[in-house]
């Protein structure tokens, strides 16, 4: 939210040291002009809190009208009245309460320029500082707002992206119980229990809460199991977890979809055995995971399938700022994906 | 007797298919098919009057399965979730089953078939053609004798009328296969592919150069030393592909 100047605290200390200086000088001004003492401090004391009164109710004008047209008009016709106002309003409450009958009001008189000039430096000091600093908070504010709709917009997408559980995948397991119903109801309620289990983890996870990679691995063993029953002999899948890499932490469900596609690769591309190879280390503060599938180099890739890694790679970016932390690379018949997740150590 | 043949990547899904036919007497399953090229096998062997038909599959789709039979049988599609694939078969009132399906609704598209056989092969190949032009094309599936070929588009060099077929000039050899020239104009990307003439569609990729011929004719060079014929249209949407 935008901040008012006159809503600052430190404004108002600066600003009554500003005066008190004002009035200093003043007063010693008139003295040296030959006026006693008392009169001069008392006058001075009037001139200037009436000037730094009407210099705040000038800044208040400011803040809570603007015109959008002819500005500079309008804030030379304010400092004026301001300034004749301010002049006037001096005299006629200071001449007849110190100077009654005296000389000084005569020879006061004659600095009247003086003051006009002093009043209208002031009070265009002032119009010029308050319209800077209400620039500087409209700016601050754009820029806050900008902020915030960004990542209301990131907030979206990754959750998005994390809710993008393959309808396919869904209804082809409500199929395979359905069909294991008849056949096998034990392995049919073992697969509503896998499924449910698998469903609610989607549901829950928080998005910027990282998790350890076993637990995304007992996860996504849970998704491999799923899909064993579906594919039945065909999919095997081999977890080589190297040293502290267990341990290292991960955004939650970033592996499912790399399983996804690897099964969508190596499965829907082949018919016979498919083995997905699953290896983790820790290496130089990041945690390297490279899932390693079969597929056949000849038959041109199904539609659909870049879209896991799509969005993998978003998500990565989303969350890191990076773009370079997942590679993919075919090695012989073996489609290879690497990510790096950083990771960040007290 | 009703001969059957089941198409699915999963066994369960064949489970189910089988069992529910079960209580259809007159409906006999010949074959069962992991994929779309056993699929082309056992249809040639057995000759089937009905096919259940999953849409993803390995290796080949559904959709160019059916693409590669000279005369598909008649065809219920069970598919598990597939947008598009569901607004085709509404548009073509083929039946198809959404996995998982009751018992019930497979009796229905059972009744519905036995009702209307030869109708509903002649929606089949409607359909087939419906969702060539609404899709683009990724790549092209080729009968090549016994042999199945997928040819990536990059490797197309052109595209040839001949009567009911095209003639399909690739990298690899020259193939024919049975469609027709406007299907492949409006499913191969436009920026790809343009059709210089009525009976040629060429990649632009593989043009090197364009010659004028008599009055307003043009003839188009290919890297391959084909020599293309260049219609006026023709050489309008050229200049417009490649932004003359």
């Amino acid at each position: 939210m935008a901040q008012p100047l006159l809503a600052q605290r430190r404004f108002y200390l600066t600003y009554a040291i500003y005066w008190v200086l004002w009035v200093v000088i003043a007063t010693n001004i008139l003295e040296w002009y030959g006026m006693p003492g008392l009169p001069a401090l008392f006058d001075s004391l009037i001139t200037f809190v009436l000037l730094g009164l009407i210099c705040i109710l000038v800044c208040n004008i400011l803040t809570y009208y603007e015109p959008s047209r002819d500005l500079i008009l309008y804030l030379s016709v304010l400092a004026v009245i301001a300034t004749v106002a301010w002049v006037f309003l001096d005299r006629a409450i200071v001449n007849p309460l110190l100077y009654r009958d005296t000389d000084f009001e005569k020879v006061l008189g004659k600095s009247l320029p003086v003051r006009l000039c002093v009043g209208f430096l002031n009070i265009g000091w002032m119009v010029l500082i308050t319209l800077f600093w209400k620039r500087l908070e409209t700016e601050r504010d754009a820029r806050d707002r900008q902020a915030d709709m960004e990542r209301i917009s990131k907030d979206a997408e990754l959750y998005k992206l994390r809710q993008q559980l393959n309808p396919h995948f869904l209804f082809n397991s409500l199929n395979s119980i359905n069909a294991l119903i008849h056949s096998k109801p034990d392995q049919a309620r073992k697969m509503v229990q896998q499924l449910s289990e698998f469903l609610r983890g989607t549901l829950k996870r928080e998005e910027y809460q990282l998790i350890t990679l076993e637990e995304e691995f007992q996860y996504l063993k849970l998704y491999l199991d799923i899909e064993k029953v579906r594919f039945g002999h065909r999919l095997n899948a081999e977890f080589d977890t190297g040293e502290k890499s267990l341990e290292a932490m991960i955004p939650p469900l970033i592996l499912q979809p790399l399983m996804e596609n690897a099964i969508k690769f190596g499965l829907y591309g082949t018919t016979g055995e498919v083995t997905i190879r699953l290896k983790s280390h820790v290496a130089d503060q990041y945690l390297v995971i490279a899932v390693m599938n079969p597929f056949e180099a000849d038959m041109q890739t199904n539609k659909g399938t870049g879209f896991g890694l799509r969005s993998i790679r978003r998500r990565l970016y989303l969350l890191y700022g990076r773009d370079d932390l997942m590679e993919v690379s075919q090695e012989g018949n073996h489609f290879v994906v690497i990510f790096r997740i950083p990771q960040r150590y007290e | 007797m009703n001969k059957i043949v089941i198409i699915d990547d999963e066994p369960l899904a064949r489970e189910v298919v089988k069992e529910y036919l079960e209580s259809f007497p007159d409906m006999e399953v010949v074959a069962e098919c992991n994929d779309g090229f056993e699929a082309v096998k056992a249809i040639a062997a057995h000759e089937p009057d009905l096919i259940f038909l999953d849409i993803q599959m390995p290796k080949i789709s559904g959709f160019e399965m059916l693409e590669l039979l000279e005369d598909p049988p008649a065809v219920i599609f069970a598919t598990a979730f597939d947008e598009f694939a569901i607004k085709a078969f509404e548009a073509n009132a083929v039946d198809y089953l959404l996995k998982p399906f009751s018992e019930d609704r497979f009796a229905t598209a059972i009744r519905k078939y036995l009702e209307q056989r030869q109708e509903s092969r002649e929606k089949v190949t409607a359909l087939v053609e419906s969702v060539q032009r609404d899709a683009p094309l990724q790549r092209i599936v080729i009968r090549d004798g016994s042999k199945i070929k997928i040819v990536p588009l990059h490797e197309v060099i052109m595209l040839e009328a001949a009567d009911d077929y095209v003639k399909i000039h690739t990298d690899g050899g020259v193939y024919l296969k049975k469609k027709t020239m406007s299907s492949f104009e409006s499913g191969l990307p436009e920026t790809q592919f343009v059709r210089l003439h009525r009976s040629y569609i060429v990649n632009i990729s593989q043009i090197t150069r364009i010659d004028p011929m008599e009055k307003e004719n043009h003839v188009a060079l290919l890297k391959a030393g084909n020599r293309v014929p260049v219609s006026k249209s023709g050489y309008q949407k050229l200049k417009a592909c490649l932004d003359l």
